[in-house]
């Protein structure tokens, strides 16, 4: 097991380094540059110039990108153009919000999507069942910044239930430790703060839910149908044990594997920037940072932010497939 | 010598002629099942009317879709939309335009980004598939080193946050419905080449690709006359499915603002973004387009599921 | 007083849009304890609905109807107990074996855990008693290095040892009805013959009583004390062992016997095949289900079902136009 993780990071590497090679080839061949980001329209092209020179950016490529991989070897990632700031600082502030964004909307999906999937499956026809199923589709088609603008309008401007925006009550002056606010609101026992931190949290990640949470719901019906129907369910209920054990070590068990893949993928993919619904909701997450990254052409930004973005998504599907060769013994981690 | 080849060639014709039979009963088979099923029927009608107001939505059109006749009467003031009236049923949009027009219109952009974006996502994806599934399935360590290098490209456009890939193509080519229907294809580029190339590494292994082989039929052969074939159903499955997730997705790139910059020609996307701002004082002109989009992605994915459970022999019990 | 006493079983499965399939169609038997009963017949003839239906394992959905009695142990009417005593009696006073031990086995939880959750749900055996009583269970079915296959999974096991423990987890209450659903069909020939030899040595040890379904004649000659011959969902023939295999009344019992090779035959003479397959009935209303493939039709044979006739020693068969008795084979 250790030596498939082993092996599994020491992938990465190549990955990884082929992946810096296309970004930046690709970032590069962009037109315009930072510094019409900067400038604007307007701009001598002195002054383009010299503001490319002053960034580096008038040598030959191969110069450019044998820097960027020196720095990246002493893990340094640079300055961000726009913000004058050093990317990982401007990470490390911005990602754990996109964490608890992910985690929150995970926790709904998982957490309403595995129990209504199993209850539609054991009652396969029954109300709960057409109900969930056909909730989950329109759940699928529903456009997600839609959804969040009217999750927005009815609950926070009309009912005034939830804070429309951002990630906490500045007012509140909340100490900072991890950024992650919710987390820092535990540790300074600053309860409100955190409680605030978490009432933000609520509508952005239902919005972002919604389509995990139908995709989950789809999985576990049809996971749980399959397995229903197999020949160890039946003999464990002959040998009558008790609801909660056929339940949770014969048929969930059973039923997790095809749910944990997909659980992977979906969270890999919301780690990678909920740049809709952290627009809709001002919520500052990576996700709209690395929008404006984009449009400013902001270099070190884009690659810093990409690059621990994909180390991340690996590492989450690593983590997939270890908990899968958990669950079954049939495959073998080599 | 070669009698014995051409006897091998016949062999091998009919093996595949016999084949192509079970394909073929296969998707008649399908496809009895899919007239039989109520999901299937109410997906297919929702798109056949969707298509129809394609095709002919200009001409049921009331009113111009670019007519700004409501500036021109002065019954736009700031802060202020009509909404319904017997004259224009569903009000005006924030220009002053018809907006029961514009949505009649609109389908036709809509199911032409759709369309074109799933045929961009397709055609790329299974080439790419196809190529890695075949070298994959021929073997050999030239076989296996070019799936590998395929695959660990695809792997790569997957840990890519697929709305940057959208973006940064926008940044690319500047905002427009071109560019949106390339940046929603990319995005879908890695799902059809692994499906194409799972399903062709498991055909690879049925008896019948056994039999062809033991017959001595060439490699090359097998896989595009045999293995090719029978690995299509899920990716096209896949390709209904996509066409839904591909209006969804369109329309999440107009609300970026890498839409259509011209609103002259009405999309749906284009309309539920603009609409954002006006949503406090005319929720339907989000509304109106937004079912639209909704229901019509659901007409895709109906039909998609439903041929899912009609083409998956798993699912056939 | 017999342990298990089924009386006019019928199990039907109605489905929208669909004809309503009488799976069981008013089938008696009883088992005294400690007795070996076979329940024979083709796939399809209702013999696995009737096990189900006597473990209350069948799908509790619309559609499903359970008809008749099966008293078990004199006081309980196993068709009528609800769902939470029915598990109680599940797995302690009747346990199954299931055909395929490969996929009738959890794939993902050790063969361990699989046979100690029943010693903990029926024994409250925990901890170290029940992995001790579990590697017991496994010695005694013959599975080599019991301590070591407990931490196993299914799929490290060979076809016979999982059967074997399956075997063992079924027995770990020393039940006083086992149900054994083609327990040997899934297996290669020589392991069949040591399963079985396993069975009856259990059965004979510890007074179980056995219902054993198959359709393989082999197994009921080898084990059974009394044969029920089952038939489209109504049992056709019943009668002890050897009168049955000496002297089968009905056409069918008689056809599945001459369906076997036999050493003794002449080498060029034919085996006798038994027309048709099961599909080709007659519903039972309109006449004797088995008349489109019997060689014995006569016109008697439609209109009505034919009655249970019974002859001496408890032998009774259904049919109007029975096979025989042959001095020859009686001798």
């Amino acid at each position: 097991m250790i030596r498939f993780i082993v092996r599994r990071l020491l992938q990465l590497i190549p990955t990884l380094f082929g992946l810096s090679i296309l970004l930046f080839i690709w970032l590069r061949r962009l037109p315009g540059g930072p510094e019409t980001a900067i400038l604007g329209e307007r701009g001598t092209p002195e002054l383009r110039a010299q503001i490319r020179a002053n960034l580096g950016l008038d040598e030959p490529l191969l110069v450019q990108y044998g820097r960027f991989m020196q720095r990246m070897l002493k893990l340094d990632l640079g300055t961000s153009i726009s913000t004058k700031r050093e990317v990982t600082t401007e990470f490390l502030e911005r990602f754990p919000g996109t964490v608890e964004l992910t985690i929150t909307a995970m926790i709904i999906a998982i957490g309403v999507g595995i129990p209504l999937g199993y209850l539609a499956a054991r009652r396969r026809g029954s109300f709960l069942d057409s109900a969930s199923v056909g909730g989950s589709l329109i759940g699928i088609c529903v456009p997600v910044f839609f959804l969040a603008y009217v999750l927005k309008a009815v609950f926070s401007e009309e009912l005034h239930m939830f804070p429309s925006s951002g990630r906490q009550d500045p007012t509140l002056g909340a100490t900072r430790i991890t950024n992650f606010f919710v987390l820092d609101g535990l540790m300074t026992r600053e309860w409100d703060a955190a409680l605030d931190a978490l009432w933000h949290l609520v509508l952005p990640g239902i919005a972002l839910a919604s389509i995990p949470l139908a995709i989950i719901v789809r999985i576990t019906r049809a996971s749980v149908l399959e397995v229903l129907s197999e020949d160890y369910v039946r003999t464990a209920q002959s040998k009558g044990l008790s609801e909660r054990t056929v339940r949770g070590r014969h048929i969930l068990r059973n039923a997790m594997l095809p749910i944990v893949t997909v659980i992977g993928l979906l969270t890999g993919g919301l780690l990678s920037g909920a740049v809709l619904t952290e627009t809709v909701f001002a919520f500052s997450g990576i996700g709209a940072f690395l929008y404006e990254a984009i449009a400013n052409r902001d270099y070190p930004v884009l690659m810093g932010f990409i690059m621990i973005i994909a180390v991340f998504y690996v590492l989450v599907n690593l983590l997939v497939d270890v908990s899968y060769s958990l669950i079954d013994p049939r495959v073998r981690v080599r | 010598m070669s009698t014995k080849s051409d006897k091998v060639d016949r062999l091998g014709e009919l093996s595949a002629v016999k084949q192509d039979e079970r394909g073929v009963s296969l998707w008649a088979e399908a496809f009895r099942q899919l007239r039989r099923n109520p999901s299937a029927i109410v997906g297919a009608s929702i798109l056949l009317l969707f298509v129809i107001i394609s095709i002919i939505g200009p001409w049921l059109a009331p009113y111009s879709p670019t007519d700004t006749m409501g500036i021109r009467e002065g019954v736009i003031k700031p802060g202020l939309i009509p909404g319904p009236s017997a004259e224009h049923w569903l009000g005006y949009d924030h220009q002053g335009r018809d907006e029961f027009s514009r949505l009649l219109v609109g389908a036709r952009q809509t199911l032409l980004v759709g369309v074109i974006s799933t045929l961009i996502g397709l055609t790329i994806g299974a080439l790419i598939g196809g190529i890695a599934g075949a070298s994959a399935g021929l073997g050999g360590r030239i076989g296996r080193a070019v799936d590998g290098v395929l695959m660990r490209i695809v792997d790569m456009l997957l840990a890519l946050p697929s709305l940057l890939l959208a973006v940064s193509i926008a940044a690319l080519l500047g905002a427009s419905l071109t560019t949106v229907m390339i940046a929603v294809g990319m995005v879908s580029v890695p799902v059809f080449a692994r499906l194409l190339r799972g399903a062709m590494i498991a055909q690879s292994g049925g008896d019948y690709v056994l039999a062809a082989t033991s017959l001595g039929v060439k490699k090359s052969k097998i896989a595009f006359t045999h293995i090719l074939p029978n690995s299509l159903a899920p990716v096209i499955v896949q390709a209904t499915l996509t066409l839904a997730t591909a209006i969804i997705e369109a329309a999440a790139l107009s609300f970026l603002g890498l839409g259509n910059p011209d609103s002259s020609i009405p999309e749906w996307g284009v309309m539920l973004a603009d609409a954002q701002q006006y949503l406090g004082a005319r929720p339907g002109l989000a509304i109106y387009p937004a079912l639209g989009i909704i229901i019509t992605a659901l007409g895709f994915t109906l039909l998609g599921e439903a041929m899912r459970e009609a083409l998956d022999p798993k699912l056939r019990k | 007083m017999p342990l298990l006493d089924v009386k006019d079983l019928s199990v039907t499965f109605a489905r929208r849009g669909q004809r309503t399939v009488r799976a069981v169609d008013g089938v008696s038997f009883s088992v005294e304890a400690g007795q070996v009963v076979g329940l024979v017949g083709e796939s399809g003839c209702g013999k696995s609905v009737t096990s189900l239906a006597l473990m209350g394992l069948l799908p509790k959905k619309r559609g499903v109807t359970i008809g008749g009695s099966a008293m078990f142990a004199d006081d309980t009417d196993l068709l009528k107990t609800d769902e939470r005593s029915m598990r109680d009696i599940r797995g302690r006073d009747i346990a199954m074996i299931f055909q395929d031990p490969l996929s009738s086995l959890n794939p993902v939880v050790p063969i361990g855990v699989q046979v100690t959750e029943v010693l903990s749900r029926h024994r409250g055996m925990q901890g170290e008693a029940a992995r001790k009583e579990a590697t017991d269970l496994l010695d005694k079915v013959g599975i080599p290095d019991p301590a070591r296959r407990l931490k196993e999974y299914p799929h490290q096991l060979s076809g016979g040892m999982r059967q074997r423990a399956l075997i063992a987890m079924a027995v770990a209450c020393k039940p006083r009805l086992l149900i054994a659903d083609e327990p040997t069909t899934a297996l290669d020939v020589t392991i069949q013959a040591q399963i079985l030899e396993l069975l009856r040595g259990l059965v004979r040890e510890s007074g179980t009583a056995l219902v054993m379904i198959t359709h393989d004649l082999g197994v009921v000659a080898g084990m059974c004390d009394t044969v029920n011959v089952l038939y489209a969902g109504r049992v056709v023939e019943s009668a002890r062992r050897k009168p049955l295999f000496a002297e089968p009344r009905h056409p069918y019992t008689h056809g599945l016997l001459g369906s076997v090779p036999r050493l003794d035959s002449a080498r060029g003479e034919r085996l006798h095949a038994i027309r048709g397959s099961v599909r080709d009935v007659l519903p039972w209303p309109d006449g004797c289900a088995f008349a489109p493939r019997c060689d014995r039709r006569v016109d008697a044979c439609v209109g009505e079902p034919p009655a249970l006739v019974e002859s001496i020693h408890r032998h009774a068969y259904r049919c109007v136009n029975p096979e025989p008795v042959t001095a020859e084979v009686s001798s």
